[in-house]
């Protein structure tokens, strides 16, 4: 028999699981996470070989699902200095790079930001010839300064020469220790959303390191040597960590797939709601035919627009560490939380701070900790506390909702202690097996993926062979990304015509998915 | 006259958007191009239509191009005021103020960059009251005030005067030189005087969809469905509520058409809808009977947000809600419904004013 082990990481618990081949759970745990990441993931992975009795060497398999990409967008943590140049003028000099960006992010991050003469047009013509020498000139400028260089060229999914020839001049005098950023590799058409994703992308570069790193340290130390590694990323699917140290930013919103795909895989559901609770924030989202519904809306991060594709999710600053101060009046819940210093800060742990789990407990939800440290609390606290928990609950479900009906919610996430079992708008709270930990299930279960996107010319290609260029060349991404090819399937093709251009320009979007090389 | 300052924006846009009815471009390229023009020369003045002086010289500045160039290739910033001195220098007017010549979708907002560009004020009347695809799609074409001279201009520096000899003229013409210079250009025609602009246009759009997006994005914050409140607004109907089940799209003569099909949610639950776009949405049928057509607007939100969906970012799955707006009276005249109406678009039915009944079954043949 082979293994595979699957582990999320969250901003409060890093949770872990084994599988068989059969994806029948083996073992599962639940650790605090650590503010290294690596000794919180290294203690769960020991805890799990210890429990199950497995030889590390059965694993074949390791995936990982973070929240920590988001949660250093959102806290502005760990970010790299970077410098952001786009290729196009003189077109897009209208709206210059970072226009409308929150300024505490803007701050984190900026080194310079230009905008220089080249990129093309939407049938390939040159826009402008492309200047080299202003490349040569600011990377002398950036030289020392930045972390990572951000390259953005006008239709560069239509043709990506500039933005690789950019970054051949940047490697010539900032070296290869200095991360490169190309926007054709992470979106699709839509300048200044692309654009963002690949600026928030060089960003990451630290803490994507953080991530891999920590992970294949943890692996190793544990003995587990030979396992393919693996990382979750927002469309539910995995890629290799290779392919994580370049694209950070595609894992953003992971975690919350990857909970609503383990929630259906414990409960067969095939529409309900499911509500995460982490430590620090509950995420709401919808299971549509076993998937998580898509947002027909663009999809913002930390203030930012980008345009990936997210499940349509309600979050809100309501977790198991989220912190309570004041009362009556003046009595507020969250949005900050205690996070991973929960077990020390909360007052059943013996802390100082006045948490959600806290409230929890007071009302009898749920056992931890020490009750007797409650003491001190009024019963008019804890009941404001708790109705004002269960307001922002029962709002949030109501606006997730798409029709009066009540219909079931699939509870999962460690901080769903804080839930009662009842709510309003709901026709049943379903706490399924193994729920604190199926965010780590939904990724242990996934499969690849590889998407392409560009714009043909139906005159010049004829559509059946633009359609299976675009084809071929998804499922070759599927497969760099670590899928079998005989395994490959395309699941998404979307077909958009230009409007208003004549010569039949279309874009076409595939996606192809498979499952994992054995 | 009041301010338009950068924080109207986003508003501007939304209710932009919705009147937008599927098609228009995205409106955030022109909110942000605004934004960066207000913040570098200072907030707009709006005008009402009778501040505006008859003898006045005004005209209108827009984009023309594929929505999805221009969410790629956006303008440089010096287009507006490029074709506007293009047109000045044609002509030898003197032009003292500025109208939208669209106000659904990103064309409400190129004149702002223009009015803050030459501190010239904007006057809150526009040419379609929605959003249209053609040229000459506006209700001045309807009392033969002609588009041209057309001014066009592109990022490059390149500028093209067009003489058609009548609106439709200037738009082929345009096209052909819209795709040399690379899809996106931005145009100033419509030039006339202050008291044809009073007659021939629609008064105080901009406000319209100014107090759209407001009414939308309040509710949003306050977690209500803004869908009952959006239909209030603008003195619409809730025509049905459902959810994607099917979507077909191909491209025509440089147009995208195509049809999508809902399956009805809470009380439209067992019912069907159809609705058939090019560009903008254009027929609604319910159950296979005709219930909606250009030009009446039919917008098209999402049903949680009341966010307006357009034709290019519909998928399967969207839950929405399908709002009509009678259109302005300009456009229920034979004229109005020749240059706009279901037939001009290839489809086989008569127009029938929104909230009027129909004497027959209408189904599309």
């Amino acid at each position: 028999m082979s293994y595979r082990i699957g582990i999320d990481v969250g901003g409060t618990h890093t949770d872990a699981v084994i599988m068989d081949n059969n994806r029948q759970l083996v073992s599962k745990i639940k650790v605090p996470t650590t503010e290294d990441i690596g000794s919180g993931i290294k203690r769960a992975i020991a805890g799990l070989l210890t429990q199950s009795e497995l030889d590390p060497r059965e694993i074949q398999f390791a995936m990982l699902g973070t929240t920590h990409c988001t949660n250093a967008i959102v806290e502005r943590r760990n970010l790299a200095k970077i410098g952001v140049v786009r290729i196009g003028a003189p077109a897009s000099l209208a709206i210059p790079p970072f226009l409308n960006w929150p300024k505490e992010l803007l701050d984190k991050v900026f080194v310079g930001s230009h905008i220089i003469s080249g990129g093309h047009e939407f049938d390939g013509r040159r826009i402008a010839p492309l200047d080299e020498a202003a490349l040569r000139e600011m990377a002398a400028e950036w030289k020392g300064k930045v972390a990572a260089v951000a390259i953005t060229s006008i239709f560069s999914p239509v043709d990506s020469g500039d933005e690789q020839r950019a970054q051949e001049i940047f490697r010539e005098i900032l070296g290869d220790d200095i991360h490169y950023s190309l926007s054709s590799e992470i979106g699709s058409i839509g300048l200044i959303e692309r654009e963002n994703a690949t600026i928030l992308n060089a960003a990451l570069v630290h803490v994507a390191r953080l991530m891999v790193r920590g992970f294949e340290e943890s692996l190793a130390e544990n003995g587990i040597r030979g396992a393919r590694i693996f990382l979750g990323q927002n469309d539910g699917t995995l890629m290799t960590s290779d392919y994580a140290l370049r694209f950070p930013v595609l894992t953003i919103a992971s975690g919350p797939t990857n909970s609503i795909r383990g929630a259906a895989y414990l409960t067969d559901a095939k529409g309900a709601l499911v509500l995460d609770v982490g430590g620090t924030t509950t995420d709401i989202g919808v299971l549509v035919q076993g998937f998580p519904r898509e947002s027909s809306l663009v999809a913002q991060i930390g203030g930012v627009r980008t345009n990936f594709r997210m499940p349509d999710l309600l979050s809100f600053g309501l977790g198991g560490g989220t912190r309570i101060r004041g009362e009556g009046d003046t009595l507020t819940v969250g949005p900050d939380s205690v996070g991973y210093l929960l077990p020390e800060k909360g007052l059943v742990f013996g802390g100082t701070d006045l948490t959600a789990t806290d409230i929890a407990v007071a009302k009898g939800l749920t056992e931890l900790g020490d009750r007797g440290k409650l003491g001190s609390l009024s019963p008019q606290l804890v009941e404001s506390a708790y109705a004002t928990m269960i307001d922002l609950v029962e709002e949030a479900i109501d606006k997730m909702k798409t029709t009066s009906d009540d219909i079931p919610a699939i509870v999962v996430g460690g901080g769903s202690i804080i839930l009662p079992d009842q709510l309003t708008g709901v026709s049943e709270v379903i706490r399924p097996l193994h729920f604190e930990v199926a965010n780590a299930i939904g990724v242990t279960i996934a499969e690849v993926s590889g998407q392409v996107e560009k714009i043909y010319s139906l005159e010049e290609w004829g559509r059946d062979q633009a359609l299976e260029e675009a084809k071929r060349l998804a499922a070759g991404e599927a497969e760099a990304a670590g899928a079998s090819a005989d395994s490959v399937e395309i699941v998404d093709i979307e077909e958009v015509p230009l409007a208003y251009l004549p010569g039949n320009a279309v874009r076409i979007r595939v996606k192809a998915v498979g499952q994992l090389t054995i | 006259m009041r301010k338009i300052e950068s924080h109207h924006l986003e508003d501007i846009a939304l209710g932009a958007a919705v009147l937008g009815t599927g098609g228009g471009g995205d409106p955030y390229v022109g909110q942000l191009m605004a934004m960066a023009a207000i913040e570098k020369y200072g907030p707009v003045n709006l005008i009402s239509p009778e501040e505006l002086d008859d003898e006045a010289w005004v005209v209108s500045v827009g984009m023309m191009g594929a929505p999805t160039v221009v969410v790629e290739k956006i303008p440089g910033g010096q287009e507006p005021l490029q074709a506007f001195e293009a047109l000045k220098a044609h002509t030898g007017k003197e032009i003292s103020a500025i109208f939208p010549i669209e106000i659904g979708g990103i064309n409400s907002l190129i004149p702002v960059i223009l009015a803050a560009t030459t501190g010239l004020p904007l006057v809150d009347i526009d040419g379609m009251g929605r959003a249209f695809p053609e040229l000459q799609m506006v209700t001045f074409h309807l009392v033969d005030i002609p588009s041209g001279p057309v001014a066009m201009a592109d990022e490059k520096g390149n500028s093209v005067i067009v003489n058609g000899v009548d609106s439709v003229w200037s738009e082929r013409i345009g096209r052909q030189a819209l795709t040399t210079m690379g899809g996106s250009v931005t145009t100033c025609d419509y030039l006339m005087q202050g008291f044809q602009l009073k007659e021939a246009g629609i008064h105080h759009t901009f406000s319209l969809a100014q107090r759209i997006g407001e009414t939308v994005r309040s509710l949003k914050h306050r977690n209500q469905s803004p869908v009952e409140a959006l239909v209030e607004e603008v003195a619409g109907t809730l025509l049905f509520t459902g959810k994607v089940n099917n979507l077909l799209r191909r491209n025509s003569g440089g147009f995208t058409k195509g049809e999508v099909s809902l399956s009805g949610l809470g009380q439209d639950q067992g019912r069907t809808f159809t609705l058939y776009f090019q560009n903008e949405f254009l027929v609604a049928e319910a159950d296979g009977e005709v219930v909606a057509t250009t030009p009446d607007l039919l917008t098209v939100v999402d049903v949680e947000t009341g966010v307006p969906v357009t034709t290019e970012s519909l998928r399967y799955g969207n839950r929405l809600a399908v709002i009509a707006i009678p259109c302005n009276e300009k456009w229920r005249t034979v004229k109005g419904i020749e240059t706009a109406g279901p037939r001009y678009f290839g489809y086989n039915v008569d127009y029938i004013p929104l909230g009027e009944e129909s004497k027959e079954r209408r189904v599309l043949q």
